[in-house]
């Protein structure tokens, strides 16, 4: 007993873990894992580090170490090798303002700042308040933004009273808004009574709507003593953003009615919604500016002008309208037919299904959908320079011709700038598209 | 309190009931909607009469008979000043077709090139993919066509000077010089080889496939092919004399300073505007045709590839027979819209005055201010083509969909 309890062994714990080879593990074993598997993948992974030396010394030799980074003029680069970032520094107040007046750009700071401001929260999930900052963004920011751009004091003269009654003027404006608002309020509550409805539920919504409709004129007429700046002397990055938001702001309302109409089942709405949608998809943003900018003056009757800018923006967001239309309807499409049976049986009308069921969640759907639309909307925004237009890139390609800081280097400079910002936009927002993909596929799982 | 609610809603008589019909709501709405549509169209309609009226602008398409008067750089036709606005338009629109149609054979290339390349098991390999889809998404077309255009291809040698790649290509300020093919008589007996070489291929090919049904045994069919292809033109070229040959641009670097540079009628000369709109085009194209075509290859389950693997089908057969069909049902709709976007996005020619449909349809537009028809014009043909497009894309989805049990 004695002697085997001394010779024999037992082991009574287990053995610690080997360590792993050293070439398996750490940055050799991922180097020949990744890089070095086969003979062909060395090869081609010295072909691509050769590559990415082909392609980058150059790039970082032209945009740092060879370039100018201090002048006052073409001097300064006539002679260099490198990016002319002098003079991107010398225009950075013309890339951003355009032309606007100089004692007048704290305006256009506050618009930026405001919709800085409003963005965040509302790209946060976890933010509270989604539908107070939805509804800033989308009524009282851009009311906000039109007066501080353009100085607001809109000339209302009003259109159909006779000159010798009321003269023209904000108060026959105001009058005619009175009567007309009247009207309207006045055939509601008859419609409201032959229905046997209760008047006071149908008057709400057009209540609100008319009372909307008159603070929108109110602000817009009113005279709150700034500048008028006219929109030809807007440019660069702001006439972008302009372009951009007043796009994205339009085409979201107008899209989902577009959606909704091409769902419908009355034939008229849905031919029409579907001939809008698949003309504006059919032909190229170009053709679309052009006939904003050439054939919407022959529309309008004598005597009505229209706003370069304005010409342009109407084209940007009825164009953009039929692509986010066709977004949103593959959301409305991806909910189950259950939610609209269920919405259905609890007795809600048409507008309540869509407003309280089914959008909320098709939109939720069809949010990385969104993003990625206004990344190509923002992007095409760069299409208003061939109109005449002077967005970030119209700007750039206007200044780089500047007798002053001509050189060879200077247009290239000034696309490399142009490049960097755009692609700061809309590689930032396809993050956030990816992010929010990621975080619906998780709550769906879960 | 409720109750009464309900009771005053249902209590509202037969006129209520009618009035609350859905159908007969939405033919009201209906109605009440094109009475809309027709009066807005209508008073566009009025105005924009009356606004040529007082411009003197006849309206109608009788202007394209009109001389055009201005020339263009890059014609596939013939077409002088002297020839008629539509012929005008004519040339524009072949300019369009053949921008589009190299830009969509040099972007699927390069595409799935790229595609592949980001799921590759080389890391390096998929970072540099993954690097260029991700620069090149995320900047804008136009900027990019203005980067190749004024800033690389303005930076080339004067007309007096030159740089040369591979000894036939030349490349200046007055674009990219190429030799130029020049058919003699039997030019076209040797096309017609080529056409019957390819024919002859196919059902090469269809016979291969049938008798490896049959036998399992597979001849070598692409290689019969392959000679068919490539030898029955070259036997037509040597047997009739070699009825084409190549008139190369001639280069002159000595003499006066004004006769330098290369000789007028020499040669075949790309014109930089289309250079630059190509390159810009299909760079752009095949990053949004990479991620495609990586996303149709990772909807192929991996499930597929092992089974293939485990069938006793080597790596190139598994993506053959196996991977590439079924990732290709997923990658061709999507595919054809990128197609189509080149083609649109060829519109942009007019920012740097390349000729095409856009930018001459552009130029009549401001000579004559017929713009309704011009753009009537544009639409019709953009809208034509992706009606087309769509329509032979469902005949294709039907005959490749999947047949469910």
């Amino acid at each position: 007993m004695s002697t085997m309890a001394s010779t024999a062994f037992v082991r009574d714990e287990m053995v610690g873990p080997q360590k792993a080879p050293p070439n398996m593990i750490g940055p050799i074993g991922w180097a020949r894992k990744n890089l070095f598997s086969t003979p062909i993948n060395s090869v081609l992974t010295i072909v691509a580090a050769l590559f990415i030396v082909w392609c980058l010394v150059p790039v970082i030799r032209f945009t740092i170490i060879d370039a100018v980074w201090t002048g006052d003029d073409r001097a300064a680069c006539a002679q260099a090798s490198g990016a002319c970032w002098a003079y991107v520094k010398a225009y950075l107040p013309q890339f951003i303002y355009g032309r606007y007046p100089i004692d007048q750009r704290w305006r256009v700071d506050i618009v930026f700042l405001m919709l800085a401001v409003a963005m965040v929260p509302m790209l946060i999930p976890r933010a509270p308040f989604k539908r107070l900052n939805a509804l800033f963004l989308l009524t009282i920011y851009p009311l906000a933004s039109f007066v501080l751009l353009t100085g607001g004091h809109l000339r209302l003269r009003g259109r159909f009273l006779p000159d010798d009654i009321v003269a023209p003027g904000p108060v026959r404006f105001a009058l005619e808004f009175a009567l007309l608002s009247f009207a309207v309020v006045l055939l509601a509550g008859l419609g409201a009574r032959l229905l046997g409805l209760r008047t006071a539920q149908s008057a709400a919504p057009i209540g609100i709507f008319l009372g909307g409709l008159a603070f929108i004129f109110l602000v817009a007429g009113a005279d709150f003593g700034l500048v008028p700046v006219e929109t030809a002397n807007w440019g660069g990055l702001l006439v972008t953003l302009v372009v951009a938001v007043t796009g994205m702001v339009a085409s979201l309302p107008l899209g989902v009615l577009l959606a909704l109409g091409r769902r419908s089942k009355m034939p008229v709405v849905r031919v029409a919604s579907v001939t809008f949608i698949e003309v504006c998809r059919g032909v190229p943003l170009i053709t679309v500016l052009f006939m904003a900018s050439v054939m919407l003056p022959l529309f309008l009757p004598e005597g009505v002008t229209f706003d370069k800018l304005l010409r342009a923006l109407i084209g940007v967001a009825l164009f953009q309208a039929a692509y986010m239309a066709e977004v949103i309807r593959g959301g409305l499409q991806a909910i189950p037919r259950g939610q609209y049976e269920g919405a259905m049986a609890i007795g809600l009308s048409y507008w309540q299904r869509m407003r309280l069921i089914i959008l909320p969640q098709a939109l939720r759907v069809v949010i990385p959908g969104i993003v990625g639309s206004f990344i190509s909307l923002f992007k095409d925004t760069t299409l208003v320079a061939i109109i005449g237009l002077f967005d970030l890139l119209g700007q750039i390609q206007a200044s780089a011709n500047d007798a002053k800081w001509a050189s060879p280097v200077t247009g290239i400079t000034g696309y490399i700038f142009a490049a960097l910002v755009f692609w700061a936009f809309c590689f930032s927002m396809s993050r956030y598209a990816a992010f929010t993909e990621r975080r619906l596929d998780r709550s769906h799982r879960g | 309190m409720a109750a009464g609610d309900i009771g005053a809603r249902s209590f509202g008589g037969r006129a209520a009931a009618f009035i609350n019909n859905p159908a007969v709501r939405g033919l009201v709405f209906q109605i009440a909607f094109v009475v809309a549509l027709v009066w807005f169209a209508w008073d566009i309609a009025d105005n924009t009469a009356r606004n040529l009226q007082r411009a003197n602008i006849a309206a109608g398409y009788g202007f394209l008979d009109r001389t055009a008067g201005f020339g263009i750089v890059q014609k596939l036709v013939d077409y002088t000043e002297a020839s008629s606005y539509g012929r005008a338009l004519l040339v524009g629109l072949l300019n369009t077709l053949l921008v589009a149609g190299l830009g969509i054979l040099i972007a699927t290339i390069l595409g799935f090139i790229i595609g592949v390349a980001r799921l590759s098991s080389n890391w390096l390999i998929s970072r540099i993919a993954t690097a260029y889809i991700e620069i090149l998404r995320n900047i804008p077309l136009l900027l990019q066509l203005f980067f190749w255009y004024f800033a690389v291809l303005r930076s080339v040698p004067g007309m007096r000077e030159k740089w040369t790649f591979l000894g036939i290509f030349h490349i200046n300020i007055g674009g990219l010089h190429v030799p130029r093919p020049v058919f003699a008589d039997g030019a076209g007996t040797v096309g017609i080889a080529l056409i019957v070489g390819i024919i002859a291929a196919l059902l090469v090919g269809r016979w291969g496939r049938k008798r490896q049904e049959a036998t399992g045994q597979a001849p070598p069919a692409g290689w019969i092919g392959a000679a068919l292809i490539v030898g029955l033109p070259l036997v037509a070229f040597f047997a009739l004399g070699r009825p084409i040959s190549f008139d190369v641009p001639v280069f002159n670097d000595q003499g006066p300073i004004l006769r330098r540079g290369f000789q007028a009628g020499s040669g075949m000369t790309v014109i930089p505007e289309f250079f630059g709109l190509l390159l810009a085009l299909s760079l752009y194209t095949a990053a949004y045709i990479a991620e495609t075509v990586r996303a149709g290859i990772s909807a192929v389950g991996k499930g597929q590839s092992e089974a293939a693997h485990s069938l006793g089908l080597r790596n190139g057969q598994t993506l053959r027979y196996v991977v590439i069909p079924q990732a290709m049902r997923v990658i061709i709709p999507p595919l054809t819209n990128q197609y189509l976007n080149l083609t649109k996005n060829s519109s942009l020619a007019v920012a740097v005055a390349y000729p095409d449909l856009v930018s001459v349809g552009g130029t009549v537009l401001n000579q004559t201010g017929q713009a309704v028809e011009m753009v009537s014009i544009w639409m019709i043909f953009y809208l034509g083509l992706s009606l087309l497009t769509s329509l032979v894309m469902n005949i294709w989805n039907r005959r490749v969909a999947l047949v469910e049990r």
